[in-house]
Formats: structure tokens, sequence, C-alpha cells
């Protein structure tokens, strides 16, 4: 049977299988994990459904170039661990990506397979892997290449700098993280809650990277401690800066400053980072808004709306300027929103806030909007409804509108290039900074993207890194 | 990890200082800066300033008023007890210049902020003059160290029972009405006291600075918790101050944020001191 499907003669012809999940109404009431992931007998039936193409397309549409079928394909075969080492040729977070990545706008979206049924759910199959293999405790630690003598400092461990991290140990140099926050992870542990990637996850792979002889140094904030140039004279031979696109944006309109309007970054740090869900067991508070706005639609905004569901809110609504199919969140994402409960308000921008006495946020005034002419994202552009103003009741607002660069540490260096947005320029191909001895890639050289583009900067910058450090080099670049 | 090297308590236990050994940040640290504390795996992230720093010894040292749960926590630890986690140095650091006579006016533990940049103005070659106010004498801190931070050193306290009677504005305005060539103001203290002596610096004229004390959660510019408004826009503390305009900024808006969490905050701290009995 196998080998038959090896020449891409036969499929198994059954749907794409669902992972079974937590109903709507339980999750709603706790921060566990959404979906439970595939069950061994779902998982080879779902692999057996991938036509293994001679030219498949799914490898292209991977920013890592993961050899999909031949995962796929030992999936089938019942090699689980087999499969996840295919996996970690190419992607050493899978069952991160299984779980976080846009698989309907990569892998999956130009599966043949695609063309005449819905695609093989190839994410959820590199997820049921990847959790396989951490279940059966076989996690394997790599043989290192022979001590180099060369140092490297990383400074953030978002999926970039972790992904800088593992390449260059394993290629036998010496590697530290700096991290500014207490716990390393970047947005996989401070942004995204734990019903959608689990932090033992993250901390898993964080181990990992212990075990291999990384140095963590959390706590850790470049540029204020230790400038970059400081930590050359340290003796550190190359730095990484995957800083990511942390700084909040506000709509700067009136009432901004109201108590209960919080900025995403806020809210969702509270919560994941400091477990303010726990709260009191964990000190850290958090409002507990009973009727919720949140601004803007990408996955920032659905993580926010289903946070304060779970916090015990009645009415939690997405506002959000332009109209459905512009929303940027993944659709998996809008699905369990909804499912959830989570009302769409489309159309519709905030023009000012209104408070109480105390300062508390007590509504807000909006306007609709209307779709014009397409802007620079190709998106059509929202234009206001002259005479259109409502209000609107709420006692908390998050403000999920994006994100910006952070100035602290390219503030702090001299010799790094910005561009117009304050994102850090790097080579697109191989991440080199203009600072000598200096790479950057993930957020805060893109703005916010994604998790797997941040780990393909990371990997390309690797990659220079290692070319850089064994062959000399002293010019740049 | 950190440890604890010395604890001191004073103002009858409602404020306590320590010596941590923290290096890299000790060899770091400016005057005005601070640091994020965690102190156990369950706790919150607070800033505190620095008092004072050893670079050499790797040491700094932090002074804090006990006003809640992880204050409380934080008092209950002794000599060689350990602390999670200390980020920092955070903040932008004071700018110290030579400009003549500076006023420097400590509230409460705002004194305690206010010390190493008294002495850093001093050392600038200012002539400096402190003021330092307490509610009463016995919860006036660091007077001997006040005043070797200064030339001139005036004690007030609400009840009168040491120093000037009244408050540390009184004795600012009589300064400023004796006519001394005043260059600048520095104000730290409870928001009322600051609201109140900018209040009274703008009629003089005299450019005054204040530091800003809203609630914090990373620190690095990534969340928005500490946004202030000065002259009229939002500003994040943590970043680009705590140190501002005292002439510029918001106070109302300042402590309502400040007091967004009472419900929660009571909540925690009557948890605590039902485990841990004083
Ligand atoms: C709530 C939320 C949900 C998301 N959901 C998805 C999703 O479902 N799928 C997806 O693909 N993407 C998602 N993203 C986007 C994705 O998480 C990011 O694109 C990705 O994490 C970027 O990785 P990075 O390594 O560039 O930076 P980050 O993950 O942002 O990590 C940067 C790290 O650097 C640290 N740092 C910053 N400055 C300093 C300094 N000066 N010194 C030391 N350390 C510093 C930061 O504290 C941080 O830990 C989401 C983002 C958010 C916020
Ligand atoms: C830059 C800066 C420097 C400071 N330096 C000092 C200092 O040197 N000495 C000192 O005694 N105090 C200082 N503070 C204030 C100190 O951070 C708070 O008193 C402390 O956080 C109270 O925590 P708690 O758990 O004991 O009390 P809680 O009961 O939690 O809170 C009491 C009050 O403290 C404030 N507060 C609570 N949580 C935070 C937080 N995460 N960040 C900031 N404020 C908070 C709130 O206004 C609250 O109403 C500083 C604050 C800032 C912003
Ligand atoms: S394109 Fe789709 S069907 Fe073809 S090999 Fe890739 S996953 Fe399988
Ligand atoms: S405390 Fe988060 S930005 Fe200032």
């Amino acid at each position: 049977m196998a080998e038959e499907k090896a020449k891409g003669k036969k499929r198994e012809k059954v749907p794409r299988q669902k992972m079974l999940e937590q109903k709507p109404e339980d999750r709603v009431k706790n921060f566990d994990e959404v979906p439970f992931g595939y069950t061994p007998e779902l998982a080879r039936l779902e692999a057996g459904r991938c036509l293994q193409c001679k030219k498949p397309k799914c490898n292209d549409g991977c920013p890592v170039e993961i050899d999909i079928p031949a995962f796929i394909q030992l999936i089938y075969e019942g090699d689980f661990i087999g499969a996840a080492h295919k996996l970690k040729e190419q992607n050493s977070l899978p069952a991160i990506c299984g779980r976080v990545c846009p698989q309907e706008d990569q892998c999956e979206k130009v599966c043949i397979l695609g063309k005449k049924d819905e695609p093989v759910a190839v994410g959820r199959l590199e997820r049921f892997a990847a959790d396989w293999e951490r279940a059966q405790g076989k996690i394997e630690i790599p043989e290192k290449d022979p001590p180099t003598g060369k140092r490297v400092a990383v400074a953030g461990s978002g999926p970039a700098g972790l992904t800088v991290a593992g390449d260059l140990i394993k290629k036998g140099h010496e590697v530290t993280i700096f991290e500014a926050l207490h716990k390393t992870g970047g947005v996989l542990v401070y942004g995204i809650p734990e019903f959608r990637l689990p932090k033992a996850i993250v901390q898993a792979e964080i181990d990992y990277l212990a075990q291999l002889g990384v140095e963590i140094k959390a706590g850790y904030v470049i540029g204020r401690i230790k400038t970059v140039d400081e930590l050359f004279e340290e003796g550190y031979d190359a730095i990484f800066l995957g800083l990511g696109a942390g700084l909040p944006l506000f709509m700067n309109i009136p009432g901004e400053n109201l108590c209960g309007i919080y900025s995403a970054n806020e809210y969702l740090t509270r919560s994941n980072l400091m477990k303010a869900y726990l709260f009191p067991e964990y000190d850290t508070p958090i409002a507990k808004g009973k009727n919720v706005a949140v601004f803007g639609a990408g996955n920032v905004s659905m993580d926010s709306a289903r946070t304060a569901l779970r916090l015990g809110a009645d009415k939690v609504r997405i506002v959000y300027r332009r109209s459905r199919v512009e929303m940027p969140a993944r659709i998996e994402e809008i699905h369990h929103a909804e499912e959830e409960g989570v009302e769409f308000h489309l159309l519709t921008t905030p023009a000012r806030f209104m408070g109480d006495d105390d300062g508390w946020v007590t509504g807000m005034e909006c306007i609709r909007m209307e779709l014009g002419e397409p802007d620079e994202s190709g998106r059509r552009r929202p234009i206001p409804i002259k005479g259109s103003e409502f209000s609107m009741d709420c006692d908390l607002v998050v403000v999920a509108i994006g994100a910006g660069a952070n100035p602290l540490l390219p503030t702090t260096t001299p010799g790094l290039e910005l561009n117009k947005r304050g994102y850090i320029v790097a080579d697109e191909e191989d991440g080199k900074t203009t600072k000598k001895g200096v790479w950057a890639g993930g957020d805060i050289v893109t703005g916010s993207a994604t998790v797997i583009l941040a780990m393909g900067a990371g990997r390309h910058a690797a990659n220079s890194m290692h070319d850089y450090l064994m062959s000399g080099q002293t010019t740049w670049p | 990890m950190f440890r604890i090297l010395e604890k001191r308590e004073m103002a009858e236990r409602t404020v306590c200082e320590f010596k941590i050994e923290v290096p890299d940040i000790a060899k770091k640290a400016q005057p005005g800066q601070f640091v994020v504390i965690r102190a156990n795996e369950t706790g919150e992230r607070i800033p505190l300033t620095m008092a004072g720093t050893d670079p050499e010894a790797g040491t700094i040292n932090i002074i804090f008023q006990v006003v809640g749960k992880t204050t409380a926590l934080l008092r209950s630890l002794g000599e060689g007890d350990e602390i999670v986690d200390i980020i920092g140095p955070l903040g932008v650091p004071t700018h110290v210049e030579k400009l003549g006579t500076v006023i420097c006016v400590g509230g409460g533990t705002g004194v305690a902020v206010m010390y190493p940049i008294t002495k850093a103005y001093k050392e600038a070659g200012n002539h400096v003059i402190a003021i330092v106010g307490a509610r009463t004498k016995d919860l006036l801190i660091l007077e001997e160290e006040m005043k070797a931070a200064s030339h001139d050193l005036r004690v007030t306290t609400d009840d009168g029972s040491y120093g000037h009677h009244g408050f540390v504005t009184d004795v600012l305005k009589q300064i400023l009405d004796g006519g001394d060539d005043v260059k600048l103001v520095v104000g730290i203290g409870p928001v009322p006291m600051m609201k109140f002596l900018c209040k009274m610096t703008k009629e003089y004229d005299v450019k005054t600075v204040v530091s800003l004390n809203p609630i914090m959660v990373d620190a690095t510019g990534m969340c928005g918790a500490c946004r202030v408004s000065v002259g009229g826009r939002t500003r994040f503390c943590c970043v680009e101050g705590p140190e501002f305009d005292g002439h510029q900024v918001d106070f109302d808006e300042l402590v309502k944020r400040q007091r967004a969490y009472l419900t929660e905050e009571k909540v925690s701290m009557d948890r605590f001191t039902e485990q841990v009995p004083e």
C-alpha cells in the first residue's frame, strides 16, 4: 500500500480529518489548549490523503522548505519519530509552527490536492509528529561540531533568536542569549495565550537549547545593561538582533489613557507572561471587563478577545475598520473566536472614549466606515461616513491595531541604520546590518510578521554568521 | 537569583533598605535610573529606584516603602535571602549639569529617589539646597545622607514634631521669595505634593523636574502601562522618563491611573497578611 502511494498513484479517499477539540461552551471557562491534536489513527488517515506528488507544490509554500511529502509519508508508515526528525532537518520548532503557522497562506494554500478537494492538513500533521516525539521523551541531543572558539551574542529570544542560537551552537560556536524579559520565548510566551500555544511546549524548546549548551541570560535589556559595542568589547565575535516589533501602537484619540484601556501587549503580557489569569495565586492583577471592545482583527485581536471571554466577560466585540475579507487573522482563529461567541463589528472605528469620575472607561463614540480605493497595502481604504457617529458602552478596551519598532536598542547602537519606520535595515538574503559584525532578523526588520518568517530569517542569518566567523573576514559587508 | 547582603529598617518599619549583589547593573547604573524587581516565581514586577550603587563591590541599594503585597513580601526577606529577578538599569538617567542654585525637594519615600540625584547635582558643582519632608519625625528617612549630599538641608514635618512645622512647599516658597537665583527645582514625592509644587514654581517661572511613578509592567517600552500625558502628548514613562518637565504633566490623570487596581491590591495584601501574620 505504502509502495503504491509512494509512486503517487493512489490515495485514501477520505475527507480532511479534523482534530478533536474542547467544546466552545467548555473552553471559554478555561485556559487549556483548544484542540487535543490527532490520535495516531487520525494522523495516519490524514497522511494517507497526501498524493506524494512528483512535483509537490507544498514545499515551495513553506518558508523554511520542509520536505513535506517525506515527513507525511513517514507518518503514513507509522514512523512518527522519523517524521519528527525529518521536520527538524529544516524546522527546529515544529510543535510551535504546527500550531501557529498560517498554513492556509503557505503550504496548504498551494497543495495540489487542494485544487479539487480540501488540502492535506499539513499543519496538524506537523503538530502531531512533534508532539509524539516530545511525549515519548525521545528528544535527541545532536552531536555538536568541534568548538570553534568563537562567541556569539543573541539579543532577543523570540523565534528568530532561538533559531540563530540553535543553529550556531550546533556548529560549535559559544552562544549566549540575552532576553529583556525575565522569561525567554518572545511573543511565544508573552503574547500568544496558553489556550493556543501551551507554555510547556515553548519551555521544552528553551530547555533543549540549554541542554545543547546555550547560555541564557534573562532580564538583560541590551542597550541598557550592555550596549552592542560593549558586547564586542567583552569578546563576542558576532551579534544577532532579534528584538521583535514590541512597541504598541495606540490610536491617539481622546480618552485613550482612561483606566481599562489596554494595549494588546499589556493585556496579553499581564495574562500570559505574568499569569494574571491565575490572580490571586499570581500577584499581577488584570481588569476583568464584562463588556469588552477589542480594536483590530489580526491574531493579536483574536487572542485578546478570547482571553477576555475566559476572564469572564459577558460580551466581547471585535471592532474593525475594514470588512471581513481584509481581516488579517488566521482563518482558524476567526473561526474559534466566532464559535466562542465573539461578536464582529466591521467597518467601524472609534473616535473617542468616555469615562467616569474615577477615570475608568465607560463607553466610546464610533464612526461607520465604507471602503474606497485600494491603499498601498492593496486593501481597500476605509473612509469614515459623515454623520454616522454612534456610541457603544464598554468597560474594557484592548487596542490591537499593530506594533512598531522599539527604539531602545537602536538608539544606543551607533552605526546601525534604521528605515523610516524605525526598523533595522538588514540584507534580505543574509540579515547583515550596516554595522560590522551585527545581523538582524524577524519582526525588528520586517515589521510584525509570522513565527515561521522570523525563524527563516534566523536561519539565513545563522548561515551567514557561521561563514563570517569561520572565514576570519575583516571587511563588511 | 540575587542575594540580599544587608537589610536596614527605618521609619518605624514602614521603609526598608536592601543592599543587593547585582554586579552587571551596579557597573552601569546612573542617578535617576531604576530596576524592576520580581521577588519570587508568582510575583509581580515592580519598579524601584536605585538609591545608591557601588560598582567595585557590585552592589546596588534600594529603599522601599511598604505599601502593599510585594513591598511587604520584600520586607519579610532578610540578609542572605535571594530575589528571583532584578532587571535594569532602566529609565533615562538624570540630566545633571552645572546650573547654579538647585533645590531638591523630597517627600515621603521620594527622599530615597531624590538622594542619588541630589548627590549628583552637588558633585556637578551646583549649590544644592535640599528640602525633605515627612508626616512626622519618626517617618523621616535619610536625614544624614541628605545633609551630606547637599549644601543646605531643610527638614519639615506635617505635625511639627521636628524641623519646620508644615509642608516642604512652605519652605520652598520662602526660598523662592528670598530672591535667590534658583535655576532648577527637582521635586519627587507623592503625586499631590508634586502637583502642588509644580503649580507654585510655575508662578515663579522656575524650571521644575519631577520623577513620575505610574504603574509599570515590562518597563522596557513594550506595553504602554506607564503612559503619562506630558504637554498633551502621551509618553511612556519607563523609557522616556521617569523625569519630566513638571509644568507639563497631567497629574490628575496619573493619580487615577495609579489607582486602577485598588481592589485587587487589597485582595493580595489581605491574603498575604493571612498567610504571614506579623
Ligand atoms: C498576540 C500575538 C499573536 C500572534 N499569533 C501568531 C500566529 O498565530 N502565527 C504566527 O505565525 N505569528 C503570530 N504572531 C506573530 C509572531 O509571534 C511574530 O511575528 C514573531 O514572534 C516574531 O519573532 P521575533 O523573534 O522577530 O520577535 P519576538 O517574538 O517579538 O521576540 C523578541 C524578543 O526580544 C526581546 N527584546 C526586545 N528588545 C530587547 C533588548 N533590547 N534586549 C534584549 N531582548 C530584547 C523581547 O523581549 C522579545 O522577547 C503573533 C503575535 C502576537 C503579538
Ligand atoms: C520609576 C519608579 C520608581 C519607583 N521607585 C520607588 C522607590 O525607590 N521606593 C519606593 O518605595 N517606591 C518606588 N516606586 C513605587 C513602587 O513601585 C510601588 O510602591 C510598588 O510597586 C508597590 O507594590 P506593592 O505590591 O507593594 O503594592 P500594591 O498594593 O500592589 O500597590 C500600591 C500602589 O503602588 C503602585 N503600584 C502597584 N503596582 C505597581 C507597579 N507594578 N508599578 C508601579 N507602581 C505600582 C500603585 O499606585 C498602587 O496603588 C517607584 C515607582 C516607579 C514607577
Ligand atoms: S502538494 Fe499536497 S498532496 Fe502534494 S505532496 Fe504536498 S501535501 Fe501532499
Ligand atoms: S511599563 Fe510597559 S511600556 Fe512602560
